[in-house]
């Protein structure tokens, strides 16, 4: 039942003293001719509702998360509590900055700790989010142009296999996008990407935007050719920090050639999805970039942090500094893990993928299949809906109802019955054992009884929802009923 | 599936019904169904150009969009806008359900005939 | 070092024999020798949970903490709920997800459709999406939500926030969509301005109501003026303010935007806030973001799913309108949870305590000197004094108190919450008297 379903005319809890000085009323014409349609409920209904509703959700504590690209890792509490600081919470944007020391040197302390796993200069917590990220990025690289007069170059490449905000955010950016078809083996095509680099088109090549791994869970081996070829015809390259969790301590993105990146804190740094947000994407860029950062960046004067804005600033991508709370967590994470840890946890986000894939190849098509993946990988299930009528969606669903949160399905949109697999380093061997098992168990009900994965999930709250009647005709609201 | 005699149909899977200088155009059957469920479709406006073999409108399942081309040149003269409100119109009878009126057309694609498109659509799907 | 790797060293060793392989290395041996990183991180090392707290509660400590607030600008500081706290404290809420897979994620679509209805009740407006990022990134995706093929030019006025502002600006750089700022006159948007700078190339007019200085526009002929070239009217409001002052939709709105900020969310230095952005219906295909829809399972149980999801960047890819992915949806579920706690007679008298608090100080400062910039104003107002802004901030903090934020050398914006009491403005006023 919905919290306004709920409501009864009259209840509510005493949250506000009584007004301590003379009331002011407003003139009527600025006035709202009703009150807004808010629940009222007591203090209890609220507590047993958002109960309700949190066992009718399914978080990292609640079971194993390998969703493919999201890198649902577990979220440590210190993170939280870390962010819960009244020293943090309680500051207002605008303070003077000598009152505000302790949150520009988080801000600088992360940005220190990106620069070394990443190579990159300089980094801005503007970025609310990946996607926010990209934007920024790829403004970024048209300032840079722009700021040497090369106004031509607004043409971006990226990837078929890119998620789609990819080529959005390009286009958000004033920039048209030429897609470049992948190989055979997943990876850009060098030979088709160098000739078009070096056609007339290339000097209106603003850059390239890659993910690396790549979203097939394949490291790149041309990496190094391929930001070269980019940078030959006077392009930029953008890195999508989406997968940085399989390389930290391994490869760094300044090392493999790229020009800026954008993290997702939400991702690698293990600080919580929030059932959508908030997240934050910080972009970080090499020296030549840093000029037209956005927003304003901390800097140390005689022990004394300040906020100044770049010389070249491309302006403001949102109010203020950023999602500045997660920035808190991603640092107590990194802090707690240091440089070894680090290391470790890249390592071990790469053996868990291998290890599942390595139990799960025997039943299941890998894409792309090389002997070894990073930290994902991605199953094909086309054979199996051929043979057996049972879709990647279908075994998707099949896994609710063993409590595991299904795999990224349908993506990347290369693979036609695509499930992909990302379990994360938090996971022990007992847990993926099982959950190899559950995956071995689905594939073989394909065979014996498809008609019940057709019908899965039967153990959730509700069962397969009507997706077209939503869109069709949408409610997007609750509407008081008429007594 | 359902090919009617009575109207002209192209390669991207658009029917149309040309009468002198006006053309009603709408989705072939074969169309609606490999699209699945549509749950919206995009349409021009009145007064609008539309261009042969350029994208006129485009229609929405739960997870996809795609274009729709125009198989003439001319001026929107009506949309139907019935299918805003009912996109299952398409899905229900796709060649009761038209699109748009074009006025003054001056050119067009190339056309098939029930027959023709019907051995066109049994290719396609070898 | 600190880990959450559950694996211990020799099942680790295990798990890559069994794979054939002796270790960690050569699970990396494809990656090019040349682009390898040599050597440890500079990094520190990893620390234990009660370092790594004692660590951050240092770092925390070097932030002064007003016990008493009087500046607002974008961010205010309002009574949050018990409540809200114990909420988003619960680790499924806060650690799921995107809810793409509905059928065990009911518990967050829900959460976004009860906010949805919760913005849509306070703006008068009829469609809410799932959130954005803050209040500056909602304006900027409405402009871009008004564009039309022959309408590329947005008006904005001088009075709205400036990050706000900025922010548009940036986004329109990216787009190319054209950009003109409407001048302002005595605090207020200049509306004869409006009227001869709109045309019929205008995809839509913003505006913020109380604008930047606290000021009540006269939304309602900004309005009319902008409908009468078929523009749209994009209008960014305080969404505590809607307890008691006119709707968006009252006004005549096409789009609502706003920071939720306001609606239980901590101050935090700027984030995370959240965007709302709501519309009337005709325009709910082109609003941005996710937005949930109310739908039945297969047994007829009604049920929540992501819906009209073929405006989104994942399906159209360089055709959507926005890129946006992420909504800030924990801020959401706060801004729920308050607006329920609230109830609306709770938020109606948060907002006349607003008004009432700010009024009460405007008054006080006006009769030790200060000049308050004259109109009608909701819980911000601006002073002018001899006396430099500078020292007169400078006094207060020296008390504890984090006073307005300095507009130039002598203008002075003030704000008032429930959370200032008669106690704590008289201590300022007593305080100020002395160096006005």
């Amino acid at each position: 039942m919905l919290i306004y379903e709920k409501s009864r005319q009259g209840r509510g809890s005493s949250l506000l003293p009584a007004c301590d000085v003379p009331d002011h009323p407003l003139p009527e014409k600025d006035l709202r001719a009703e009150a807004p349609g808010l629940p009222q409920v007591s203090e209890v209904d609220l507590s047993r509702h958002y109960t309700e509703l949190a066992h009718k959700a399914h978080g990292v504590n609640d079971g194993f998360y390998p969703l493919g690209s999201c890198t649902m890792k577990y979220n440590p509490r210190i993170n939280e509590k870390t962010a819960a600081l009244p020293g943090f919470t309680g500051v207002h944007p605008l303070q003077p900055e000598s009152t505000v020391q302790g949150c520009l040197q988080v801000l600088k302390e992360t940005g220190e700790a990106l620069s070394a796993i990443t190579g990159m200069e300089a980094f801005t917590f503007q970025p609310a989010a990946g996607a926010h990220g990209e934007f920024t990025g790829l403004l970024l690289i048209m300032a840079y142009h722009q700021a040497n007069g090369q106004t031509q170059r607004t043409k971006i490449i990226v990837p078929d296999s890119a998620h789609g905000t990819n080529p959005a955010s390009a286009v958000m950016a004033g920039m048209s996008v030429i897609n470049v078809d992948s190989d055979e083996s997943g990876c850009v095509d060098v030979a088709k990407l160098r000739e078009l680099c070096e056609s007339e088109e290339g000097q209106e090549i603003a850059g390239l935007m890659l993910t690396n791994p790549n979203t097939a869970g394949l490291f790149d081996p041309n990496i190094l050719e391929i930001t070269r070829i980019i940078h030959d015809c006077g392009g930029q390259v953008y890195y999508d920090g989406a997968n940085l969790n399989a390389v930290m301590g391994i490869a760094r993105p300044a090392d493999m050639g790229f020009d800026c990146v954008h993290l997702n804190l939400h991702k690698t740094f293990s600080t919580p999805h929030g059932g959508g947000g908030p997240g934050a994407g910080p972009v970080g860029c090499r020296a030549h970039l840093a000029p037209f950062l956005p927003g304003k960046t901390v800097e140390e004067k005689d022990g004394v942090l300040t906020l100044a804005k770049p010389a070249q600033s491309l302006g403001e991508m949102k109010d203020f500094y950023g999602n500045f709370l997660v920035a808190v967590k991603a640092l107590t994470y990194i802090k707690t893990l240091g440089a070894e840890g680090i290391l470790s946890a890249s390592q071990n986000a790469v053996l868990n993928a291998n290890y599942m894939m390595a139990k799960l190849r025997d039943l299941y098509d890998i894409a792309f299949d090389t002997k070894v993946c990073m930290h994902e990988f991605v199953m094909d299930l086309s054979r199996l809906l051929k043979e057996t009528g049972v879709s990647a969606m279908d075994i998707a669903k099949g896994l609710l109802d063993h409590g595991i949160h299904p795999p990224t399905m349908y993506f990347p949109l290369t693979v036609h019955e695509a499930l992909m697999v990302e379990p994360t380093e938090t996971e022990s061997r007992e847990t993926l054992d099982w959950a190899i098992g559950v995956l071995r168990d689905l594939h073989q009900l394909a065979h014996t009884d498809p008609e019940a994965l057709h019908q899965a999930p039967v153990t959730t709250p509700v069962r397969r929802l009507d997706e077209v009647g939503a869109a069709r005709h949408p409610v997007l609201r609750y509407t008081r009923e008429e007594a | 599936m359902e090919f009617r005699t009575d109207l002209s149909y192209t390669k991207s899977h658009e029917w149309v019904k040309l009468e002198e200088d006006t053309a009603t155009i709408g989705i072939t059957d074969y169309a609606q169904d490999a699209l699945g469920d549509l749950v919206f479709v995009n349409l021009p406006e009145e007064g609008d150009e539309v261009e042969a073999e350029a994208v006129f409108a485009d229609v929405e399942s739960v997870k996809a969009v795609s274009d729709i081309y125009s198989p003439v040149t001319g001026v929107v003269s009506e949309v139907n806008e019935e299918l805003l409100d009912s996109p299952e119109m398409i899905n229900e009878s796709a060649y009761d359900a038209w699109f748009i009126r074009v006025d003054n057309v001056t050119d067009h694609t190339e056309f098939m005939t029930a027959e023709e498109y019907e051995a066109y659509v049994e290719n396609e799907q070898e | 070092m600190g880990t959450y790797v559950p694996n211990t060293l020799p099942q680790q060793q295990d798990m890559l024999k069994e794979m054939g392989l002796s270790s960690m290395e050569d699970l990396f041996a494809h990656i090019p020798e040349e682009v390898k990183y040599q050597g440890p991180l500079d990094l520190p090392e990893g620390r234990s949970e009660m370092e790594v707290l004692a660590e951050m509660e240092d770092i925390a400590g070097k932030n002064r903490v007003f016990r008493s607030i009087f500046r607002g600008a974008g961010a205010y500081h309002h009574y949050i709920p018990a409540m809200v706290g114990h909420v988003l404290s619960n680790e499924t809420l806060q650690t799921a997800y995107t809810p793409y897979q509905a059928e065990i994620s009911q518990g967050v679509l829900q959460s976004i459709f009860e906010y949805q209805t919760g913005i849509c009740e306070l703006t008068g407006m009829d469609v809410s999406n799932a959130s954005v990022y803050d209040g500056a990134t909602a304006a900027a995706e409405a402009l871009a939500m008004c564009r039309e093929r022959k309408r590329n030019k947005a008006l904005v006025s001088a009075a709205v926030q400036p990050g706000v502002l900025e922010t548009i600006r940036t986004y329109c750089f990216g787009s190319g969509m054209e950009l003109a700022v409407i001048p302002e006159k005595d605090g207020l948007t200049d509306l004869d301005a409006l009227a001869s700078m709109i045309d019929e190339e205008t995809a839509c007019v913003y505006l913020q109501h109380p604008n930047y200085y606290g000021r009540l526009e006269d939304a309602a002929r900004a309005g009319e003026i902008i409908h009468e070239t078929k523009a749209k009217y994009i209008l960014g409001v305080n969404p505590l303010s809607l307890g008691i002052l006119k709707t968006p939709a009252e006004y005549g709105a096409d789009v609502a935007v706003g920071d939720g900020q306001p609606l239980g969310l901590p101050l935090a230095f700027g984030g995370p806030y959240l965007g709302f952005m709501a519309s009337t219906d005709a325009m709910k295909r082109k609003l941005p973001g996710r937005i949930v829809g109310q739908t039945m399972d297969a047994e007829g149980k009604r049920g929540y799913v992501l819906t009209l999801q073929a405006r989104e960047q994942h399906i159209r890819r360089e055709k959507a309108s926005s890129n946006i992915c992420s909504n800030q949806a924990l801020c959401a579920l706060a801004v729920g949870v308050y607006l329920a706690a609230m109830g609306p007679e709770g938020l109606a008298e948060a907002a006349r305590q607003c008004t009432a608090k700010a009024h009460y100080f405007a008054e006080k400062l006006e009769e030790i000197g200060f000049t308050v910039e004259q109109g009608e104003f909701f819980h911000e107002f601006v002073t002018s004094s001899a006396k430099p802004a500078a020292d007169i901030l400078a006094a207060l903090e020296e008390a504890g108190i984090l006073g307005g934020l300095p507009l130039d050398e002598h203008r002075i914006l003030w704000c008032c919450t429930e959370m200032n009491s008669r106690k704590d403005m008289d201590e300022a006023v007593s305080i100020l008297k002395e160096v006005v």
